[in-house]
């Protein structure tokens, strides 16, 4: 018996014991529904009300688009602040900062500054680009950007830690063969950066998934952004339908999933072969 | 190599260097991008730092007059003095208790393969790529089966599912560019393993479990889902207190909620900056290979 793996059991038990306990009590639970009707009647309850199905679409427009924009906004950030210079360090800090607002600044700073009498829309009608206030809170676009402005910086610093995690001399070589600044950056970093970038996509939208405050707070919570995590806690929290309420996070976690699985599979499909270092 | 990347440039050097930068396209898309990204951040923040120094403010751009009363208004309304303490208490057993369990995890990973090795790796990535409140539901239901949840254990243990995993994952990619034939050549010398440990493998190490603690800190403080759903009303943390501030409103005024606000931003920034000067979170990985070349 190799002494070196038992360092690992602590870490295993741990999450044994508080992870997947757990899970699988849930699982046993949204079988049990709490009013009796079959194994099957949460989910039914859940599928057959459109109320409640449609919170899957409404979480899933939101996440898809808040994790695109924020990997595709990541990466040239990342590339222009890969390399020493001077400022970097403010710059850097400035980038992460939104990680200190929490949801609730967040919230009522958006809520102010996006607000019908707030500065974006006062700006916008001072230069006369808007007769009307444009309306960004208590619908879909305030909680779209609450989330990017809270997952950007999580993006771009994965984005950032696999971008320097690629060797320079792969770089510097291809230059040496001749490849120009593009040729560089879609035959070499780019493959060698897609598995990064693959799992900043999945880290970024499984954040964004779990969307609960902004929704509640910024948001519409019982329209327009009603999503399915606010249903999941009002069932077991507030109706204590602990049943229900496990077997719609059961519902959440294989939606996730498959999102993730397909993204995953999507990139080891484009590309197989050796990553740089890390993936 | 590296002494050829290292040399200092000239001055007329740099000017070339400076030039030929602007003329990429990458950098003015990178400038718009945080151009963009830094006025409505501005924006955001702004606002309820405004505010919360406001006397009061309705359709104007500012405030009509300035006054510091709401940040004495919002601690002793909202007695968070109590509040600081518990975020404090369960930030470090977080971290303290997640570096203790994952890094010795994560030096097995790093270094041995076995049998059902990706399934072991599975257990770690699983509660990172589950949202919180997915396994937070059942796992808040099952504390509240022992007893657990609405106590200070109950938090912090509730905190450590993400955060164990989170550690795991970033240093066993960090442990594994360490070289073991450092390791190797130490045992080789005649050490013992726990002077491999200590005086070998932990200053190695040292770079790595700071910005993994660092992040694990952020991430807790902030962790706003899981201390939610098992916080009782004499163990929350600052984000879940802020959060039950703005629900039960009505007599509360804007103010001094965003006074709380600012004061819950304020230490997050505090905890941010004193990281960065001690580490480098986006040098996770280069850091490694400097301390290789330059000896």
């Amino acid at each position: 018996m190799d002494r070196t793996l038992l360092l690992a059991a602590p870490g295993v038990a741990f999450l044994l014991l508080l992870f997947c306990y757990p899970f699988g009590y849930g699982l046993g639970l949204s079988f049990q529904p709490k009013d009796g009707g079959g194994a099957l009647a949460n989910y039914r309850r859940f599928f057959d009300d459109p109320y409640l199905r449609e919170t899957i679409w409404i979480t899933l427009k939101l996440a898809v688009p808040a994790a695109l924009v924020n990997c595709l906004a990541a990466v040239p950030v990342a590339f222009r602040t890969r390399g020493p210079f001077r400022g970097r360090r403010l710059i850097t800090t400035l980038l992460v900062m939104p990680i200190t607002l929490g949801t609730v600044l967040t919230a009522q700073g958006l809520l102010g500054y996006l607000g019908p009498n707030g500065w974006l829309n006062k700006a916008l009608r001072g230069i006369g680009l808007i007769d009307q206030p444009l309306e960004l809170v208590h619908n879909y676009w305030g909680v779209l950007a609450s989330l990017i402005i809270t997952g950007f910086p999580f993006a771009y610093l994965l984005t950032l830690s696999y971008l320097t995690g690629i060797d320079p001399s792969l770089e510097q070589a291809a230059a040496t063969l001749g490849a120009r600044r593009a040729q560089r950056f879609r035959y070499v970093l780019l493959p060698l950066l897609a598995p990064g970038l693959a799992i900043t996509f999945c880290l970024s939208f499984v954040l964004a998934f779990a969307v609960f405050p902004s929704a509640q707070l910024v948001g519409d919570p019982r329209g327009e952004t009603h999503v399915i995590s606010i249903e999941a806690y009002q069932a077991a929290f507030q109706k204590f339908d602990y049943a229900l309420g496990s077997a719609i996070a059961m519902v959440m976690a294989a939606v996730m999933l498959a999102v993730v699985l397909l993204v995953l599979g999507w990139r080891s499909l484009l590309y197989r072969g050796a990553t740089g270092g890390k993936g | 190599m590296a002494d050829l990347l290292e040399r200092r440039p000239t001055a007329r050097a740099k000017e070339v260097t400076r030039r030929r930068r602007w003329g990429r396209p990458g950098t003015w898309i990178a400038a718009a991008v945080f151009g963009f990204f830094f006025v409505n951040l501005a924006g955001v923040v702004g606002v309820p730092l405004a505010d919360s120094f406001g006397t009061r403010w309705f359709t104007t751009w500012l405030p009509e007059g300035w006054t510091t009363k709401w940040y004495g208004a919002a601690w002793r309304e909202f007695s968070l003095g109590q509040v600081f303490w518990t975020t404090a208490l369960v930030s470090v057993l977080v971290v303290a208790v997640s570096v203790l369990i994952g890094v010795p995890a994560a030096y097995a990973l790093a270094r041995r393969s076995f049998p059902g090795k990706k399934l072991v790796l599975l257990l770690f990535l699983l509660p990172i790529l589950v949202p919180p409140l997915t396994y937070g539901i059942p796992l808040a239901t099952v504390l509240y089966k022992f007893h657990l949840a609405g106590t200070l254990t109950g938090v912090v243990l509730a905190n450590l599912v993400p955060s164990v995993p989170f550690v795991v994952l970033t240093m066993t990619p960090f442990i594994e560019q360490i070289d073991p034939r450092i390791e190797a050549a130490a045992r080789m010398c005649g050490a013992r393993t726990g002077s491999v440990l200590l005086r070998v493998l932990t200053p190695l190490l040292v770079p790595g479990i700071l910005a993994a603690s660092v992040l694990v800190l952020v991430r807790t403080v902030g962790m706003f889902e899981l201390t939610f759903l098992t916080a009782g009303p004499d163990s929350q943390t600052l984000v879940v207190a802020l959060y039950y501030a703005v629900f039960s409103a009505g007599i509360r005024t804007q103010q001094s909620i965003d006074a709380m606000a600012v004061m819950y931003t304020l230490s997050m920034l505090v905890l941010l900056v004193i990281a960065l000067r001690f580490v480098n979170p986006t040098q996770l990985v280069t850091r490694v290979k400097e301390e290789h070349t330059h000896p």
